[in-house]
């Protein structure tokens, strides 16, 4: 049964890791973007925010997961 | 009347937070062998039959005999839920009723009526028309109606004893299966049944692939709500989980937990009202690019 903890602790690790990363990506995307073309400034914040999102919704459904393991055990 | 309702409001959020995270403040003494002081965060997180206020006692929910149909056993009655759904749904005719009066009578929108206009204006001119053209303004309503129901019902849970409706998986299953049926309904209106089946798949693929093409874009109609259903509630869910957990550091640090939990818990809380924007907008967005896609298979 602590296994299911372990699991749980270690798996919200990885969602971190991987959320961070991608959100981390895109918005250095954005940035080099922005500085690029700084007219574009608007349509860069909004998609660099939904694409952050997106990832963010991937990464709440591991952590669900996660919170299962660790509630059920 | 201004100054009474501020008073009011300080009130309310004082009582709030005595009754809530301050409470090992005055009791530290019985903490660890008292029984109910334990902070049961999955508890407070699902569904009951009965809306807690606290200090103030329980409203409980009638109960009705479930429903035999064939199998299934169904439950029809009331949970906390439904009611802070209803709640919502009255604040929001309320609230949209007096906008549409304000907006109708005077030249210029002024308070509550410039406030949903620049909402209403936003999503037609930001959302609806960039991705389906002009004969998206048809379906406008229908993205009003998802954005302002799940803006209001996310802001809802932040208020004191509230909880956020979308925060049961149910709500956000019922509002995600809104936008399939809706998705299937316009995409087979404007190509026809058997014209909308088939631009599922895209044209040109070689033979030898087109099995498997036809089961991933069939799983796809699926998989696509399920996602949305997914995202608005885990969001919602994990906002609620890491206020409460942050809170619960009070009763393992005792009074130095103070210190970390009140500015880590106010930032996360001030976090979720920028989810809350956040995800009101993703759905509403994302349910425009299926039906967009659904309606101009060739994009």
């Amino acid at each position: 049964m602590e296994l299911a903890y372990f699991a749980a602790g270690i798996g919200a690790g990885l969602v971190v890791i991987g959320a961070g990363y991608g959100i981390g990506k895109i918005a250095a995307a954005a940035m080099e973007a922005s500085g690029r073309n700084p007219e574009a400034l608007g349509d860069i914040r909004t998609t660099m925010i939904i694409a952050a999102a997106l990832i963010e919704g991937v990464a709440l459904f591991g952590l669900v997961v996660c919170i299962l393991l660790a509630v059920k055990s | 009347m201004k100054v009474k309702f501020k008073y009011i409001l300080f009130f309310i959020s004082i009582i709030w937070l005595f009754s809530s995270g301050f409470k090992p403040l005055f009791c530290s003494e019985n903490i660890s062998d008292e029984d109910n002081q334990k902070l049961d965060i999955v508890e407070k997180v699902v569904d009951h039959d009965y809306v807690d206020f606290y200090f103030l006692g329980k409203l409980y929910m009638p109960k009705f005999h479930p429903v035999q149909i064939g199998n299934i056993k169904i439950d029809f009655s009331p949970t906390k839920s439904l009611f802070m759904m209803v709640l919502v749904s009255i604040i929001l005719i309320v609230v949209l009723k007096r906008a549409a009066y304000i907006n109708t009578h005077n030249k210029v929108p002024r308070g509550i009526g410039n406030f949903v206009e620049t909402i209403i204006v936003f999503i037609r001119d930001e959302v609806v028309r960039p991705i389906m053209g002009d004969e998206g303004i048809k379906m406008l309503p229908f993205f009003l109606t998802l954005f302002f129901f799940i803006l209001f019902s996310n802001l809802f849970g932040l208020i004191p004893f509230m909880a956020q409706p979308t925060k049961n998986i149910n709500v956000t299953s019922g509002l995600a299966m809104i936008t399939f049926f809706t998705v299937q309904i316009s995409g087979i209106r404007k190509n026809g049944f058997i014209g909308y089946f088939r631009s599922l798949v895209p044209k040109g693929i070689p033979i030898f692939i087109l099995p498997i093409m036809v089961i991933v874009e069939f799983i796809g109609l699926f998989t696509k709500p399920f996602a949305l259903l997914m995202r608005l509630f885990a969001n919602i869910t994990a906002g609620s989980i890491i206020v409460l957990s942050l809170i619960g550091l009070i009763f393992i640090l005792s009074y130095a937990g103070i210190l970390i939990a009140v500015p880590f818990s106010l930032f996360i809380y001030l976090l979720e009202i920028l989810v809350a924007i956040l995800q009101a907008y993703i759905f509403t967005m994302l349910s425009c690019i299926f039906i967009s896609i659904a309606i101009h298979p060739e994009h």
